[in-house]
């Protein structure tokens, strides 16, 4: 047997999946962020759409990932459509889970850097603004995971080139 | 176990839904076992020969008899005329992990190196790795970027402390065909007491080999790489070669492995290595023909598409693995799927490592690169036209992908 093991999806990401909703780029938006890397095969661009009073009017988002990554950037600008900044900023991972059935537990992680991309986004919008008292000076874990999968990449490239001089 | 397995499957194979053609590619991972492989099996579960070999009665002696004609037809076919040279496994992973940590364990006083390559099977990675933990030294040669063993680190890496040399033949994921001659012939000139063996999982039916004429001296063999059934391998073992044992149980002909010989599955394997070499060069010419199909059709229609592995007679005659820019392997494995085509994937998104395929990034690929590489093997049961269905539905696929991801071409 070999290590690659099929992963059950639960019909609502292979319908979003299959169908992505808000799926592309606004033109200039409010806010846009990537997080993520293409060194772990996943990465989440968010991009949105804000009106005057801090409301989301639009979410959309590109996948470099797989099915689920897919699935959980899509249902992620489905839920934060129409709500208030403040309120998007407390979006959690299980809730995305939840709302696509449940992801099984190895791509739990596809929810994580849904929201921390979407809070990276919020972050970004607020940088030359007043920052409101709900958003917290520190990164919270969802954004780690994010830092932790870029620095992934910068650790796997040195790890490269490492291994590359010991070749010649 | 994880508790995912089994949750909310059926739903998921109704959202599916029934793609109106299959084309079934990923050999490497579990081959669709050939219809007439089948056929030959059936009796054997309960109407002939369905006992065990090694019991003192009519249906033992039969099966006895069956084993034999399955385990000298597969020793014929790898140039060796004794058949009791075969140890008959459940897998060609039990058979590389018998031949490493078997090997190792048994002849630990005649050295303590252990030389592997970069772009070995996990089931050699992982017990040389194991062995490590028990105080061997073990050496990876490293590989140029069509996946061929550095020979002169080679020659550099084994010396008289180097108990065993495993190379492997074919290689699973890129199709290289190793020098295994000259590999054996630069390890043995340096060290003339050491022991090749080879993995030789996806070189058994897929190109000739003679033990004796290359310098093996153990060799893993597995049964469905070529369309014969899962759960059973063998790993040929010169004679004069001491193995420990890493299982204990129910005494079988070859004791070294216990565990009653499961006959329909070793007649099975024995009916597919009768496919294979009765016409091999037609069947050769036949698995390159479509291979080459399927490349040139990937090649030639969608952008941004690397070849992983050599090309031509270097390349194994049922290997296909491109990597395709800007897109997350997973994502293609599921997309192909819809589509009724079914591929695997180097990508780390496919397994429950982070990492992707060892041997891409070995040959020197990026990551992004492997992430996005797509395995497939053609078997003598493909046809033309399914090549063609293949071919037609993979650009679409790879497009609607790229259309998503965020990534795109510069």
């Amino acid at each position: 047997m070999s290590s690659r093991i099929p992963l059950p999806y639960g019909p609502k990401v292979i319908e979003l999946f299959r169908n992505p909703k808000n799926l592309g780029r606004i033109e200039n938006p409010d806010a846009y962020s990537l997080a993520g890397s293409p060194a772990c095969g996943d990465m989440i661009a968010i991009y949105l759409k804000i009106s005057r009073d801090e409301v989301i009017e639009k979410a959309t988002f590109e996948s470099y990932g797989c099915a689920a990554n897919i699935a959980a950037a899509s249902m992620l600008t489905e839920l934060v459509k129409g709500k208030h900044l403040k309120d998007a900023w407390n979006l959690t991972w299980k809730e995305i889970s939840d709302a696509l059935g449940g992801l099984p537990a190895i791509k739990f992680h596809c929810g994580i850097l849904a929201v921390g991309a979407l809070r990276r986004a919020i972050r970004e919008y607020y940088k030359d603004k007043l920052k409101p008292d709900w958003l917290p000076s520190d990164l919270t874990k969802a954004e780690k995971q994010a830092l932790e999968e870029e620095k992934l990449l910068e650790k796997l490239a040195k790890e490269k080139q490492a291994y590359l001089k010991i070749k010649e | 176990m994880s508790t995912d397995i089994g949750r909310g499957v059926k739903e998921l194979l109704e959202a599916h839904g029934k793609p109106e053609r299959e084309v079934y590619l990923d050999g490497e991972n579990s081959v669709k076992v050939y219809k007439k492989v089948v056929e030959e099996m059936l009796p054997y579960f309960n109407e002939k020969a369905y006992g065990n070999p090694s019991i003192t009665h009519k249906v033992g002696w039969e099966s006895y008899e069956a084993f034999r004609d399955a385990a000298s037809y597969i020793a014929d076919k790898i140039g060796s005329e004794n058949p009791q040279n075969l140890i008959f496994t459940h897998s060609g992973t039990e058979a590389n992990n018998l031949a490493i940590k078997g090997f190792a364990l048994a002849n630990r006083k005649k050295g303590n190196k252990i030389v592997i390559s970069d772009v070995e099977h996990l089931s050699i990675v992982f017990p040389a790795e194991s062995l490590e933990k028990e105080g061997f030294e073990v050496v990876k040669i490293p590989v140029d970027r069509e996946g061929f063993i550095d020979l002169e680190a080679l020659e550099t890496s084994v010396d008289k402390d180097t108990l065993l040399v495993s190379i492997i033949w074919v290689n699973h994921e890129i199709g290289t065909i190793e020098p295994m001659k000259e590999i054996a012939r630069i390890a043995k000139e340096k060290n003339p007491n050491v022991i090749i063996h080879t993995d030789a999982a996806d070189a058994f039916g897929k190109i000739p080999i003679n033990v004796k004429d290359v310098g093996i001296d153990m060799m893993t063999l597995s049964s469905q790489k070529i369309g014969g059934p899962k759960g059973v391998g063998a790993l040929y073992v010169r004679q004069g070669i001491k193995l420990a044992s890493l299982i204990q149980g129910q005494v079988s002909i070859e004791r070294i492995w216990p565990g009653v010989e499961n006959m329909p599955l070793i007649m099975g394997f024995y009916a597919a290595s009768k496919i294979t070499f009765e016409n091999f060069d037609e069947n050769i010419r036949y698995l390159k023909k479509l291979r080459d199909k399927l490349i040139d059709g990937i090649l030639d229609n969608v952008p941004y598409t690397l070849l992983n592995g050599p090309r031509g007679e270097k390349r194994a005659p049922d290997n296909v693995n491109i990597s395709f820019l800007y897109c997350e392997g997973e994502a293609l494995t599921v997309e192909f799927s819809m589509n009724g085509v079914y591929v695997s994937s180097g990508s780390a998104c496919t397994s429950r490592v982070l990492e992707p395929s060892h041997v891409l990034l070995a040959i020197g690929r990026e990551y992004e690169e492997a992430h996005g590489s797509l395995l497939m093997k053609v078997t003598l049961e493909h046809t033309e036209e399914d090549i063609d269905y293949v071919i037609s539905v993979i650009p679409k696929a790879v497009e609607r992908i790229r259309r998503i991801s965020s990534i795109k071409p510069k």
